[in-house]
């Protein structure tokens, strides 16, 4: 499939906003799925360590 | 096994007989919720008469999910609750009898009243037959789901709300073939093959649910 | 190795760290493939022309959107009937995932839907069966959200799973009935679009590039939920003061 040149390709035969509204809320979904548990997962280990130190002085 | 079964369901028909007032409330609920759609999308005759199934089934689903979350709350409160579950009997029973007491003080007299609701959205006669027969069937499988979502939601804050969020969403199959049917009868396409799917549900429904209600019940109670 | 080495969190979290790397990166390549195949090979379709490539990504997530509810109900049964307290924390690991997934069908079926039906919303029997099953994640989050004592969040939980997931196949179905009945004038179902065969590798590559990043997302996840509730035991001290 040649697309005859990157406007045609965004353009997506007319259906550009549906095609590229779907992919990008899809790459949205991810990223902040992604991030967020990155994010998560380090609050929580600093979180514990918090607690650990408050239980241990 | 039986007379564990009659004895809770005994005992919760006594208890609504002198409560009379919480059976009214889920009855007249479904009468104004049903009585407001008219108002809301207007008089047309032959407009009610469509939407008259889907309506009046909705109304009756809501209508016995408001008092669904007190299908235990009261003997959880007063701790009785426990002593059942704790008695040599199995749980599974002190819930079918639960459901069924529930299906009979909740279900059975939006059967009673759907007749008249039927002639207020103008649906013809076989048309209420069908209602009745769906809400028949329709109504023990919202009981019987219902339990589990009240053992799940058991002294939850929110726990009615809760309930009907966690229910619903398995109760479309019966509104879909219990209001599928009446619309059969009104399209003239007959009304068995929901009737009979309905049917089909509710033995589902009644071989899965109370296993799982009576899990949830010990899980919350635990 | 016995049945349970794995079944313990401290061996586990290490297990999922070893493993995760592999899966991302797997998911990653295969989407950049399933994309170049969805985007540069495939040809136009007669019927769609180009709207139908939405489908690399709106099939998978609604696979995936099904088929981690049924992985959520498998590991809610393994946990009740094997008091493993790992199997529960994946069916919550698994949750949010599956809830992203099922939103994604939705939106990407809702977007398709316009050009070729000319609606935002259409009551299709597949879009309004995942949006029913949409709503069966929410009930689950919602009920855990409810319940504050870990262990019985855990099982209420797996219990609604289990019950949702026998539930799932007859809801398909009766949506499917209920559609084929009430099919409107306007609606015309346009089939899924003959799949020529470089649309169909070009889509289950993007189901894989989907099922290893649940993979990847769902054992981070858990990562985080073992070290939040085993934070009393020694192996996890040791980690934190890593």
């Amino acid at each position: 499939m040649e697309w005859a040149s990157w406007s045609d390709f965004w353009d997506m035969g007319g259906y550009g906003l549906y095609v590229w509204g779907s992919y990008a809320v899809t790459a949205a979904c991810i990223l902040m799925e992604v991030i967020l548990l990155k994010r998560g997962a380090g609050q929580t280990r600093r979180r514990l360590k918090r607690m650990r130190q408050w239980e241990e002085s | 096994m039986t007379r564990f079964l009659l004895a809770v369901l005994r005992r919760d028909l006594t208890l609504a007989a002198r409560r009379r007032g919480d059976w009214l409330i889920a009855l007249f609920f479904f009468v104004m919720v049903a009585s407001l759609f008219p108002l809301g999308i207007g008089p047309d005759p032959k407009l009610l008469a469509r939407i008259g199934p889907g309506v009046l089934w909705v109304a009756a689903t809501l209508a016995s999910l408001l008092s669904l979350s007190r299908l235990f709350a009261d003997d959880h409160r007063d701790g009785s609750l426990e002593h059942m579950v704790l008695s040599p009997e199995p749980t599974v029973l002190l819930v079918l009898g639960k459901s069924l007491a529930h299906w009979l003080i909740y279900g059975i007299p939006l059967l009673l009243i759907a007749p008249v609701l039927g002639v207020q959205f103008h649906l013809p006669a076989d048309a209420i037959g069908v209602l009745l027969l769906s809400l028949l069937i329709g109504t023990p499988i919202l009981s019987l789901l219902g339990g589990v979502g009240a053992a799940l939601t058991l002294g939850l804050r929110g726990g009615g709300v809760l309930l009907t969020l966690l229910i619903l969403p398995l109760y479309v199959p019966a509104l879909i073939f219990g209001a599928g049917a009446v619309d059969g009868v009104l399209a003239g396409t007959g009304a068995e093959a929901h009737l009979s799917l309905l049917g089909a549900f509710l033995i589902l429904t009644l071989l899965v649910a109370p296993w799982i209600a009576a899990a949830a019940l010990k899980v919350s109670l635990e | 190795m016995n049945l349970y080495t794995y079944a313990s969190p401290a061996t586990f979290y290490h297990l999922a760290g070893r493993l995760i790397p592999w899966f991302a990166w797997s998911a990653g390549i295969l989407t950049l493939v399933g994309l170049y195949i969805g985007f540069f090979v495939a040809p136009t379709d007669f019927q769609q022309s180009e709207a139908y490539r939405v489908i690399f990504i709106h099939v998978p997530a609604a696979w995936m959107g099904m088929f981690i509810y049924l992985v959520m109900a498998f590991w809610g049964a393994i946990g009740l009937a094997f008091n493993t307290r790992l199997s529960f924390m994946m069916v919550r690991a698994l949750a949010p995932t599956g809830a992203i997934f099922t939103f994604i069908a939705l939106w990407t079926g809702a977007l398709w839907g316009k050009p070729m039906w000319g609606a935002w919303w259409v009551w299709d029997a597949r879009l309004t069966s995942t949006l029913i099953l949409l709503f069966l994640y929410i009930g689950i989050m919602a009920l855990w959200a409810a319940i504050d004592d870990v262990k019985r969040g855990d099982r209420a939980g797996a219990l609604l799973a289990l019950i949702g997931a026998i539930n799932v196949p007859i809801i398909y179905f009766s949506v499917k009935w209920w559609n084929t009945l009430h099919q409107g004038a306007s609606v015309s179902l346009t089939k899924a679009p003959t799949m020529a065969t470089i649309m169909l590798t070009g889509m289950l590559i993007m189901a894989f590039a989907a099922w290893f990043y649940s993979i990847a997302v769902a054992l981070a996840r858990v990562r985080a939920i073992i070290l939040e509730r085993e934070r009393h035991t020694e192996w996890v001290k040791d980690i934190l003061e890593r």
